[in-house]
């Protein structure tokens, strides 16, 4: 391109595109609060363990975990000695760092699923759990667990988060088949909403008519807890949400093209048919992958987006994809916590907490929405 | 031999329908091409299709010998650039990075952008004079300024040709000119191909070098301006019935009063037309002369009255006219004077005058009581 003429504008001679400082700033400050909630999930629980303890434990059990790891298996003797020195190392190993870590990775994904949604519906009030997504999970997941689990005996974590994908993509699907009738997000909304109705109501039929012991840990599980998590499910679930958000990175490019509208996209080289497949199954991944270990998880999905996004003061995908997983992360951590002890030794399912805090920012970003008639 | 940008019996639509058949046309490299014509007629379908959007039906488009429904979407990116009639609503983004998506086709994987990317996107900035709002949310810009951002992506994607689905809808009449101003400058200065549709007719002609007008199964007419003022009919084009469209100057008039005239308007010089609008809003029919065939109120006034007394340019209206203007006069409740000086040329309307005021018809030099004329006349 020539040179053009210099002209008297007012505006600044150079242009700055995307505001790196902030995104630091923010960044340090969503890790930072991730660092207190999990100091103060490990550290508080019915079993109260001093903060100098868990420091040597937890970096006794990694040097031991890593050092097995290299070496074949030399050195488990040591780590089970790590695990089983006390009743506090028990409880710090097999109960509080699970849940923990696996709070950390669903909370983030979940976050992630939900961005990915509004991305593809080119509108901020979108959800998995408010879409009915979740509950659509949940079902396949339900059914698999009383019909299925009852003949094959124990299921893989693998086995539960393929049936919540199926879960989660049958109910996408009916949900993109309404999406071409209704342009109206609210009405989406509503519509995701009937739709998880309707899938609740399909599990609760099942769960009446299925025996005793096999509803016992379904039950637990569909009100959506961390509770019972362990090492095999966050080996399994940080694979995936990993994968998934390094996934998401790569399609920051079109991402933000995507915004200026399909056909926008279309002129400007992207394939969007095949985008629009990918946004979908990826984020319908993450989001079965979370329903599968801790069940449906309401408002994380819709409201942490919101808030990273008020936070950063941009929507430039490449920020913002990493600080949406902190910033779910942080706060699935936090809610967790309270989850765990508001009312201990009884536990709060998640959703109860996510709620309370979620439903306030969703409420806020349709009012606000709404004064400027873009529903 | 083949022009730059050749459109061989193309066939476009929608769902294997064919909207409209058989367009052919070639223009030259760094020229504007306009499609006018009327509300649905299938410009935007015809701009879809030559852009890729939209899969042909049948036929060719190629640039520079080159078949464009060949190339991958990535040289359609970097050759094409779009600007479209929807309007997008992107939050919590800058101009600058609205801008910076026009170098989608030329970024590495992740988007970053280069020195060289960032110059593009100043210059673009520049071109259409936007540079001070470079760091602005895009969502609190006005249309004019929403149009000249997009604008401004389009340019920073650097392609050859640039397309414009209705570009100076939403906007006023000073951002109009401005935007067409920098579609000008594009053209000559960087010898960008632009190819738009307009529903402005008046504005099309005099920023064209090319008018293809749209309508019907086919394309009607392609050409020059002037050879589209020769040979197309724009009433026809757009189908209107009651008022008209003066190709040349761009003016609109409403629908012409009909009956017997009942007032009569000397005239001429330009000093009748603000009558004749007024009359017309009023919709009371009238009769006006004497008036020279280059006249500007003859201009107006054949399309807003039945009885126009015209004689030719450039010679002393004869004694025929000044008969045919009193017999039509005499017939009149009301006579206005509109003002016009007499000269040698039409010494008969100040005779005409005369003879009205010696008939004890009245006569007025104004309308501008509301209402006055009808009592007037009755």
């Amino acid at each position: 391109m020539p040179k053009d003429i210099k002209r008297k504008d007012n505006g600044p001679d150079e242009i700055t595109i995307g505001n790196t400082g902030r995104f630091l700033l923010i960044t340090i400050l969503l890790v930072a609060a991730l660092m207190i909630g999990l100091i103060a999930n490990v550290n508080i629980g019915s079993v109260s363990i001093d903060r100098g303890k868990v420091a040597v434990l937890v970096w006794q059990g990694v040097k031991y975990w890593t050092l097995n790891l290299f070496t074949r298996g030399r050195y488990a003797q040591e780590l089970a000695d790590v695990i089983n020195s006390s009743v506090e190392s028990r409880i710090l190993f097999s109960i509080r760092l699970p849940r923990m870590l696996l709070a950390v990775l669903l909370g983030g994904a979940l976050s992630i699923s939900g961005y990915l949604l509004q991305v593809f519906f080119r509108n901020p009030i979108a959800g998995p759990f408010e879409l009915g997504i979740s509950s659509g999970a949940k079902m396949v997941v339900g059914i698999t667990l009383i019909f299925i689990a009852k003949r094959v005996g124990n299921l893989s974590p693998l086995a539960l988060i393929l049936a919540s994908f199926l879960g989660s993509i049958l109910i996408t699907c009916i949900v993109l088949l309404f999406s071409q009738k209704v342009s109206n997000m609210a009405m989406l909304l509503v519509i995701g909403i009937m739709v998880g109705y309707v899938c609740s109501a399909v599990t609760d039929f099942c769960i009446t008519f299925a025996d005793d012991h096999d509803i016992v840990n379904l039950t637990n599980w569909s009100m959506g807890s961390f509770s019972g998590s362990s090492w095999e499910h966050v080996a399994t679930a940080s694979v995936i949400c990993l994968l998934g958000i390094v996934l998401a990175c790569l399609l920051s490019k079109p991402i933000g093209a995507y915004a200026l509208g399909e056909n926008y996209a279309k002129s400007m080289g992207i394939n969007v048919k095949l985008f629009r497949l990918l946004l979908i199954l990826l984020s319908s991944v993450l989001s079965a992958c979370v329903t599968a270990f801790a069940g449906p998880i309401s408002f994380i999905g819709i409201a942490v987006p919101h808030i990273t996004r008020t936070l950063m003061k941009t929507s430039k995908p490449i920020f913002i994809i990493p600080t949406v997983f902190l910033c779910g992360a942080a706060f699935c951590v936090f809610c967790d916590l309270l989850a765990r002890t508001v009312l201990a030794p009884t536990e709060l399912k998640i959703g109860t907490i996510t709620a309370v805090f979620g439903a306030p920012v969703v409420i806020y970003m349709m009012v606000k929405r709404n004064q400027l008639m873009e529903v | 031999m083949e022009n730059y940008f050749e459109v061989e019996g193309l066939t476009v639509g929608y769902d294997k329908k064919p909207l409209i058949k058989d367009i052919t046309f070639g223009i030259d490299k760094g020229s504007i091409l306009t499609l006018i014509g009327p509300n649905g007629s299938g410009k935007s379908t015809i701009l879809k299709t030559i852009t890729g959007q939209l899969a042909p039906l049948g036929g060719r488009v190629a640039v520079e010998g080159d078949d464009i429904f060949f190339w991958t979407a990535k040289q359609f990116a970097q050759r094409f650039a779009v600007v479209l009639t929807e309007r997008i609503k992107p939050e919590l983004v800058t101009c600058a990075e609205i801008v910076a998506m026009g170098r989608y086709p030329y970024t590495d994987l992740f988007g970053r952008l280069t020195d060289e990317d960032k110059a593009a996107v100043a210059n673009a900035l520049r071109m259409v004079h936007a540079m001070d709002l470079a760091n602005r949310d895009f969502s609190t810009l006005s249309d004019g300024q929403r149009q000249r951002i997009l604008l401004a992506r389009a340019i920073c994607q650097d392609p050859e040709v640039i397309v414009l689905d209705e570009p100076t809808a939403y906007l006023d009449i000073r951002h109009k000119i401005e935007l067409l101003e920098i579609l000008r400058r594009m053209a000559r200065e960087k010898h960008v191909t632009v190819i738009m549709s307009l529903h402005e007719i008046d504005l099309a002609m005099k920023i064209s070098d090319n008018i293809i007008c749209v309508k019907g199964e086919s394309i009607q007419a392609f050409g020059s301006p002037q050879e589209i003022i020769d040979t197309c009919s724009i009433e026809e084009l757009y189908e209107i019935k009651n008022g008209s469209y003066d190709t040349l100057f761009g003016s609109v008039e409403l629908v012409k009063p009909s009956g017997e005239p009942k007032i009569f308007i000397v005239a001429g010089g330009g000093h009748g037309i603000p009558f004749y609008r007024e009359l017309q809003k009023r919709q009371i029919p009238f009769a006006t002369g004497v008036l020279f065939s280059n006249d500007v109120d003859y201009q107006v006034a054949r399309t807003l009255s039945d009885k126009v007394i015209v004689s030719p340019a450039f010679e002393s209206a004869g004694e025929e006219k000044y008969k045919e203007a009193l017999d039509m006069m005499l017939k009149c409740s009301t006579v206005i004077d509109a003002g016009t000086p007499c000269g040698s040329l039409n010494e008969m309307n100040s005779r005409l005058l005369e003879a009205a005021r010696d008939n004890g018809i009245p006569v007025l030099t104004s309308l501008n009581k509301g209402g006055s004329i009808e009592k007037e006349m009755q």
